[in-house]
């Protein structure tokens, strides 16, 4: 039985629900659990659910020591731009000190933001940051793409082990989708297949799924029948699934809304032209943000990013050089 | 009359014997850079002159207390019950180091003996040790939290953010503040604005509206009241306190920086090295804390000078042995780089 969930309440679920399986579990951010009528802090208390100050580098550095003192933290940074303010933090120490002790401790927590805001907020609040983390060995990046994803991932993140980077993209917060009831887990590095074709794989993350998945349906309309593959995490990412994909299809086309260079899509397209090369019937394609910041007014922000019309063209144009080529 | 004065003379001894292993563990490594060339490699930094200030501050420790120092890290795990052998041998980038050659001189990591990480980063270390003070207030354990870093660290936003955040939430942690004057190579009086001021840097804490104090950190005992007051009042809930413990490190802040196959080793103090400043350099180690410490248990009888020696003689035997099989161990196998990148 599946219910119905915005994407937003799904991860809040996953939350509580991990709080109430877990006492090791603690929640906490800016501007939130501000009053005893918070629902997190009615629940768990004031221990387990806290306000911060404006403070990433203090927030997420204390959650990499409670970690290490027993504790399981979730924090809520609210924009994944914010944990730039204090990388130091996400990227050379959560993931760094389990390896550089020798495997004696262990760094489980969770550092939760929003990203990749195209509503107008302009060059430093819209940003997929994710390119800058997927690299980094010890330190797992996690990025939804639907309600069902979303709460699996979470539940999977809180429960790991390891530093995980959860980004959420703002432009899903309300698109409602089916939850399975019960505990239901997405683990890690398991890309999931959003739509089954056979002439052209696209792989895209977050909203770019949707995004793709709309043009899928767009070209069904014109007899293209394409698969839509979502690695739903970059670190670890499932290049097997990908591949497989692709053999499948003979043709792709990767999805992101990062800028080109160095994004997850390039990095995507290089193992897939390491180990999948001999499965392409045509060279891949990126459809990308372009080589710029994200603009402010709304016709210039829409002209940098990916857009439905755009992945209808890239895979249009990898089929045509198929047909060119024979 | 502090907490110090009802210290019992087989704890008394205890320190002593402790800040001397500091001493003699911090020359030994010195010495390797210039008869084992390349057995160390990356940079060390030494505790050379903290002995005081680290062996008065863990001697307040109740059992199950964390300790969470910075990159300058040697002396804390010897003192924590750490084997002085696996310390070097990490420092020596062997298989039977603490961190199994994985951390080196700065990332020493022993959580059996309440060490959980060493961050190699300025600062940084300052929130973790807020963190598993965290820990310990939700879980109820009991313990208090000791942070341990330099003054440089005490310009990082990590070190404000922290205290701010310790400050509102009460949290169990000790916050103390190692004085040694030098920001790596620059003197405090070039950067620091209290110094400057003519201020102690404990006024920083009243930023925060927590106590601040500064301490002779050349006198183990005077340490060990300003850190017992601040940990008793840690425990009791009443949250965390800032203590400038004030001493001189007796080493440059690390082996010289050069690249392979140049060879490295450890220069004059930068007082001399830098600023030419001999004076300076000369009266610190006429305060040197372990000679200071050495003579006050004779001169009280806590020890003779034959008990002195013959603690002094035993370390250095501890010390031969703890080269030895640092030396004699051997290096990882090379594959085992890929191990513990996830748990």
């Amino acid at each position: 039985m599946a219910r119905e969930m915005m994407f937003a309440e799904a991860i809040a679920v996953a939350i509580t629900e991990e709080m109430q399986r877990d006492p090791s579990v603690v929640f906490y951010g800016q501007n939130m659990a501000m009053t005893d009528r918070d629902p997190f802090v009615r629940k768990f208390g004031k221990d387990r659910v806290r306000i911060t100050p404006i403070s990433e580098t203090a927030e997420m550095g204390i959650a990499i020591g409670a970690a290490m003192n027993g504790l399981r933290p979730v924090v809520e940074l609210y924009m994944a731009e914010f944990m730039l303010v204090a990388f130091d933090e996400v990227i050379n120490e959560a993931p760094r000190l389990r390896y550089m002790s020798g495997g004696q401790v262990k760094v489980p927590c969770v550092f939760k933001a929003g990203f990749g805001f195209a509503a107008g907020w302009a060059g430093q609040h819209s940003n997929c940051t994710y390119h800058a983390m997927m690299g980094i060995p010890g330190l797992k990046v996690a990025v939804p793409s639907t309600s069902a994803d979303a709460m699996g991932l979470m539940r999977a993140a809180i429960r790991d082990d390891n530093p995980v980077v959860y980004l959420h993209h703002y432009m899903l917060t309300i698109d409602k989708g089916p939850v399975p009831e019960g505990d239901h887990i997405v683990p890690f590095g398991v890309a999931d297949i959003k739509r089954e074709g056979t002439d052209v794989t696209i792989v895209a993350t977050a909203w770019m799924v949707k995004k793709s998945l709309a043009a899928a349906e767009q070209l069904a309309k014109e007899g293209i029948s394409a698969e839509v593959v979502d690695p739903r995490t970059l670190a670890p990412l499932d290049v097997d699934t990908i591949v497989e994909s692709v053999k499948k299809t003979g043709r792709l086309v990767l999805v992101d809304q990062a800028p080109r260079h160095a994004s997850a899509a390039a990095v995507i397209a290089g193992e897939v032209a390491e180990h999948g090369f001999e499965y392409l019937k045509a060279p891949m394609k990126m459809v990308t943000g372009l080589n710029t910041s994200v603009p402010y007014s709304e016709p210039m922000e829409s002209y940098v990013l990916p857009s439905e019309e755009k992945i209808v063209s890239a895979v249009k144009s990898v089929l045509a050089r198929h047909a060119a080529a024979v | 009359m502090g907490a110090s004065s009802e210290l019992s003379n087989d704890k008394l001894k205890w320190m002593y014997t402790q800040m001397s292993r500091i001493r003699e563990f911090e020359e030994r490594v010195k010495r390797t850079f210039v008869e084992h060339p390349g057995v160390i490699r990356g940079h060390a930094h030494l505790g050379d002159g903290a002995e005081a200030s680290i062996v008065g501050s863990l001697a307040t420790r109740h059992e199950n207390d964390l300790v969470m120092p910075s990159y300058r890290c040697h002396g804390y795990p010897l003192v924590l019950g750490t084997s002085a052998k696996a310390v070097m041998a990490e420092i020596y980038q062997r298989k039977t180091g603490v961190c199994k050659g994985f951390g080196g001189s700065m990332h020493l990591a022993d959580p059996a003996h309440h060490l959980p990480t060493a961050s190699g980063i300025i600062g940084q270390g300052i929130a973790h040790a807020a963190g598993a003070a965290y820990a310990a207030q939700v879980k109820k354990t009991g313990q208090v939290v000791y942070s341990f870093f330099g003054d440089g660290s005490s310009k990082q936003g990590a070190f404000y953010e922290t205290l701010n955040m310790a400050a509102v939430w009460k949290l169990p942690v000790v916050f103390v503040l190692e004085n040694n004057e030098y920001q790596a190579y620059t003197h405090i009086k070039l950067e620091d604005a209290n110094a400057i001021a003519g201020d102690p840097l404990s006024q920083k804490a009243e930023a925060f509206s927590i106590p601040g104090v500064t301490v002779d950190g050349t006198d183990p005992l005077k340490v060990y009241d300003a850190v017992n007051e601040a940990a008793e009042r840690a425990r009791s809930g009443k949250g965390p306190s800032l203590v400038e413990s004030k001493f001189y490190r007796f080493s440059p802040h690390g082996n010289a920086i050069t690249v392979p196959p140049v060879p490295t080793q450890f220069q004059e103090h930068e007082a001399i090295e830098v600023y030419g400043n001999k004076a300076e350099f000369a009266a610190a180690q006429a305060n040197d804390p372990i000679k200071k410490f050495r003579a006050h248990l004779i001169g009280t009888g806590v020890l003779t000078e034959a008990d002195a020696k013959k603690i002094d003689d035993s370390v250095r035997a501890e010390m031969d042995e703890v080269v030895k099989f640092a030396l004699e161990s051997p290096l990882p196998a090379p594959e085992d780089a890929l191990n513990y990148v996830y748990a």
